[in-house]
Formats: C-alpha cells, sequence, structure tokens
C-alpha cells in the first residue's frame, strides 16, 4: 500500500521538503513524482484575499479516502496532499497534492485524479474578499469540476 | 440532533452548530431540510434544498439518506476548496 500523508494546516507548506520526503534512498523505486500547488490568484486585481473555511475531521478523512483510491487504481509509492485554510493573499500556495510512482504516467494521472474529486468532495469553501471593498461572495462551484470527474468513471 | 452548517449556511443561519430535537416524522435528509424552513426566517435558505449538500458523521450523503443513527448532520453548500 502507497505511503499517503494529509494534512490540514493553516500554515504554508514546504513543497521540496515535501518532494525529498517522497524521493531519495528511502524510496529507490521511485523514478517519477508529480506535484501540483493551487495558488490564491487576484483575478486581474479584482480580489485582496481568500478566506477558506472547513469541516474540521470530515476534511481529513474525506483526502484521505480519495487518496486511497488513487493507490488503488494506479501503482503509486506515495501520495501527499496538503490543504490550508483560514486567509489566503495573492500568490499564497493553498493545496499541493504529489503522486510518486515508478513511472510518469501513474504519477501524472494519480495526482489528476486526487486533485479532480478533491475540488468537489473535499469539504471546504472559497470567500473572495473584494478590493473595491463591496461586500464578499462565496465562491459558486464550477460544473466543469463536476465534469472534470466523468473522464474517471469512463475509464 | 447536532447539526453543523458551513459557508454560506453558516452565516444565513447566524450560528455554526446547534442541537435540536427532532419530531419523529423525520425520516431521511430531504424530510429535515423540508422542517427547518418552519424553525423562523434564518432558515428560509433550506426552501432551496436543491442547492445544499449534506453529510452524515462527517460522510457524504444523498438527500434520500435515513438520518437514523446520525450523530451528527452537516449542511453545505456544494464545495469549492482546491
Amino acid at each position: 500500500m502507497a505511503d499517503i500523508t494529509v494534512r490540514i494546516q493553516s500554515e504554508p507548506f514546504d513543497i521540496n521538503a515535501e518532494s525529498q520526503r517522497m524521493t531519495g534512498n528511502d524510496h529507490p523505486n521511485v523514478g517519477a513524482l508529480v506535484t501540483f500547488t493551487g495558488y490564491c490568484r487576484n483575478e486581474d486585481g479584482t480580489i485582496s484575499t481568500l478566506e477558506l473555511d472547513h469541516y474540521p475531521g470530515m476534511a481529513e478523512r474525506e483526502i484521505t479516502r480519495i487518496a486511497e483510491d488513487a493507490a488503488k487504481r494506479w501503482p503509486l509509492d506515495a501520495v501527499t496532499a496538503i490543504h490550508r485554510f483560514g486567509k489566503m493573499e495573492t500568490g499564497d500556495p493553498i493545496v499541493l497534492v504529489a503522486a510518486s510512482s515508478r513511472h510518469r504516467r501513474a504519477a501524472f494521472e494519480g495526482a489528476e485524479y486526487v486533485m479532480d474529486f478533491l475540488k468537489t468532495r473535499a469539504p471546504f469553501w472559497k470567500k473572495e474578499h473584494l478590493t473595491s471593498g463591496d461586500e464578499s461572495t462565496w465562491v459558486d462551484a464550477k460544473e466543469a469540476d463536476d465534469e472534470a470527474l466523468t473522464r474517471w468513471e469512463k475509464q | 440532533m447536532k447539526l453543523v452548517y458551513f459557508a454560506w449556511v453558516r452565516e444565513q443561519v447566524g450560528i455554526d452548530e446547534e442541537t435540536v430535537d427532532l419530531p419523529d416524522s423525520i425520516e431521511t435528509i430531504a424530510d429535515l431540510l423540508a422542517w427547518l424552513p418552519s424553525r423562523g426566517d434564518e432558515y428560509a435558505i433550506f426552501e432551496n434544498a436543491h442547492a445544499l449538500r449534506a453529510a452524515i458523521n462527517q460522510e457524504h450523503v444523498h438527500h434520500s439518506e435515513p438520518i437514523k443513527g446520525a450523530n451528527e448532520i452537516a449542511i453545505f453548500p456544494p464545495m469549492t476548496g482546491g
């Protein structure tokens, strides 16, 4: 079984430290590591900060379940998923998903699978605070995110 | 029953969580969502039930799910993390 690490935290994460932990002498069969990092963007200057609400407990459980599903589907050595909560400013990293394997295909697909399911199943909600000073708004879920999942059902 | 709310559901209701005595007639999440508006004006958002998601004991469930045995029911909008 793959080595699965899931962390829900307010503090930033260290991509290099996570990558090193998943590779090197302790993981001699790893030939490929794919990392995805999601950042807070300002949408052409309209957003000042993002606030991330989450469901403690369920967030860990749901992402762990998704990572375990990915490890059953592809021959992954390790899966890491770290999701932050709280206030984010432009350029702040919000989420890290990393998957390692012997070969690139499993690592790419495993990381993408975890990210696709995390978007629609992990209990997090984004609120945008606007530079205009207008009332902040909760982000609407995107249909494209739901549609992304159908790709994994067909295979 | 412990009910917990997130995102704009929490803001509309005005509280994070509450413990409520549910009538025996409430058997499913759909029943619960249909009953909640009777609790007051701030619960009017539950009339738009199709826009809401639910979890029982921290697991996603459909609105048809029976609530028997639940310790904690969460109601929230579609998720927007990542």
